[in-house]
């Protein structure tokens, strides 16, 4: 099927070192050495980013059927995360889900 | 970052995880510096299997923050094959090496194996002092060559600067060469002793009068707080702990021994024997350093510089108690201020 409607997929890069520490996530660029933090529902976007589900059935999945949170608010929230840490080079963003 | 890393420090310590581990992977060396504190001897080093087997505990306890050192880790031939798997493993590698076997090849897997940064001594910009600290000959230009290399290809590089008595005097040619090379500069005026406790090494430290110099140079103390100690009256330090060993950090030497830090040689454990996280959890050696608040400690408690010291409880350890002053944080609060410490007036 063409993906012409703007679907996103996202997956981990390899360039970062990552651990629970509680609930949250840390999570360094091997890049630039920005360290992040990551609240228990952008972790639960980072673990599911397998590069090959469409981010908003991510956000469905991981995010609305967990926490309390409206579907669009959801969903713009984890757009800016996943932007901000595809700055750093923490995941990538694709068009396309990758071929395994 | 600072802020945010001491923010999962204190997360860590709360909640009792080993947020940062140092691993020797060998004490063998092809250097010989007159400083080092280590032994020499390879018998009997943890095997590649072993070795695997602890990565993944420490990644299943928590580890976040690993840094891999010696000796010289790249005498090791597994040395790769180690640190892949810890990169699988998803840890924030730090390497310190004396960089003089990293040639193209080893640059490249560096950094295609993503090591955050690398640490490299530097004791001075003369070759016939370094080389004469190091007991190798040729190392000083060996060492800036892969400094070089490290840097041309995007890796992060820190000179390490440890200042004794044959290079006293060099560290603002050393911060230049940092600053030319493209590294970041961290000095340490601290010769520590042996790690089988003989103190002969502490010869190497220098004078006083040149101790209250560095110490006392804008340049590298770039906080002026750090010239007028703090009253001991602050709540939080008063009943806080020394230091991050044992609480979120501790150490791994080459035959699996783990002591609370590199420079606090109180044997805790052996995961040859015990699985690493017992050893966290349980060792009644590590819950006794976890049990010190600066309250606790006769001497320092009463000192003008309790709150700003330095103090090292592995130095006092090595001194014959983790509860006493460290004579040569006592010598640096001294030489700071020129206000004498709890530990100048005792009796
Ligand atoms: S103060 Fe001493 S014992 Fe504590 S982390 Fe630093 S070197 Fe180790
Ligand atoms: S200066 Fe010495 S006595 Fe005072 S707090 Fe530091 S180590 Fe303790």
């Amino acid at each position: 099927m063409n993906d012409s409607t703007g679907k996103k997929y996202i997956s981990r890069s390899q360039a970062v070192a990552a651990r629970m520490l509680g609930e949250e996530m840390m999570i360094m660029s091997i890049r630039d050495s920005a360290l992040f933090s990551l609240n228990p529902t952008a972790s639960a976007i980072w673990q599911a980013a397998d590069g090959v589900t469409p981010l908003r059935e991510i956000v469905e999945r991981a995010i609305v059927a967990h926490f309390e949170v409206e579907p669009d608010t959801a969903y713009r929230d984890a757009v800016e995360l996943v932007e901000a840490l595809a700055g750093h080079g923490i995941l990538k963003i694709a068009a396309e889900p990758a071929r395994s | 970052m600072g802020s945010l890393v001491e923010e999962l420090n204190a997360r860590a310590i709360e909640l009792g995880v080993p947020l940062g581990v140092h691993l020797d992977l060998t004490w063998r060396c092809n250097e010989r510096c007159i400083h080092c504190y280590l032994d020499h001897d390879g018998a009997g080093e943890l095997s590649f299997v072993e070795i695997d087997e602890l990565l993944v505990q420490l990644a299943n306890a928590g580890v976040f923050f690993l840094t891999l050192s010696g000796g010289e880790p790249l005498l090791r031939k597994d040395f790769f094959a180690i640190l892949r798997r810890a990169r699988e493993l998803s840890f924030n590698v730090k390497l310190k090496t004396n960089a003089i076997l990293i040639g193209e090849r080893e640059t490249a897997l560096i950094r295609d194996l993503g090591v955050e940064s690398v640490q490299v001594s530097i004791y001075s910009n003369q070759p016939e002092v370094h080389d004469a600290i190091t007991g190798a000959s040729g190392s000083l230009a060996r060492s800036i060559r892969a400094i070089r290399l490290l840097v041309s290809r995007g890796l992060k590089v820190t000179i390490a600067h440890v200042i004794m008595r044959p290079n006293r005097g060099h560290y603002p040619t050393v911060r230049a060469l940092a600053a030319e090379l493209g590294a970041v500069f961290t000095i340490d005026p601290t010769i520590t002793p042996h790690i089988n406790g003989n103190r002969s090494l502490l010869a190497l430290n220098i004078a006083s009068a040149d101790l209250r110099d560095v110490l006392r140079d804008k340049s590298l103390v770039a906080d002026s707080n750090e010239f007028a100690p703090a009253a001991p009256s602050d709540e939080d330090l008063v009943n806080g702990i020394p230091c991050s060993a044992g609480h979120s950090s501790c150490y791994i030497s080459p035959f699996g021994d783990v002591y609370p830090c590199v420079q606090f040689p109180l044997p805790s454990g052996n995961i040859r024997r015990q699985r690493f996280i017992d050893i966290w959890k349980h060792s009644p050696q590590l819950a006794e350093v976890r049990s010190i608040r600066l309250r606790d400690l006769p001497v320092c408690s009463t000192c003008a510089h309790a709150t700003s010291c330095s103090r090292c409880p592995g130095l006092a350890f090595m001194e014959g108690n983790m509860r006493g002053p460290s004579t040569q944080d006592c010598e640096k609060s001294y030489a700071r201020t020129a206000i004498p410490t709890a530990n100048m007036v005792r009796h």
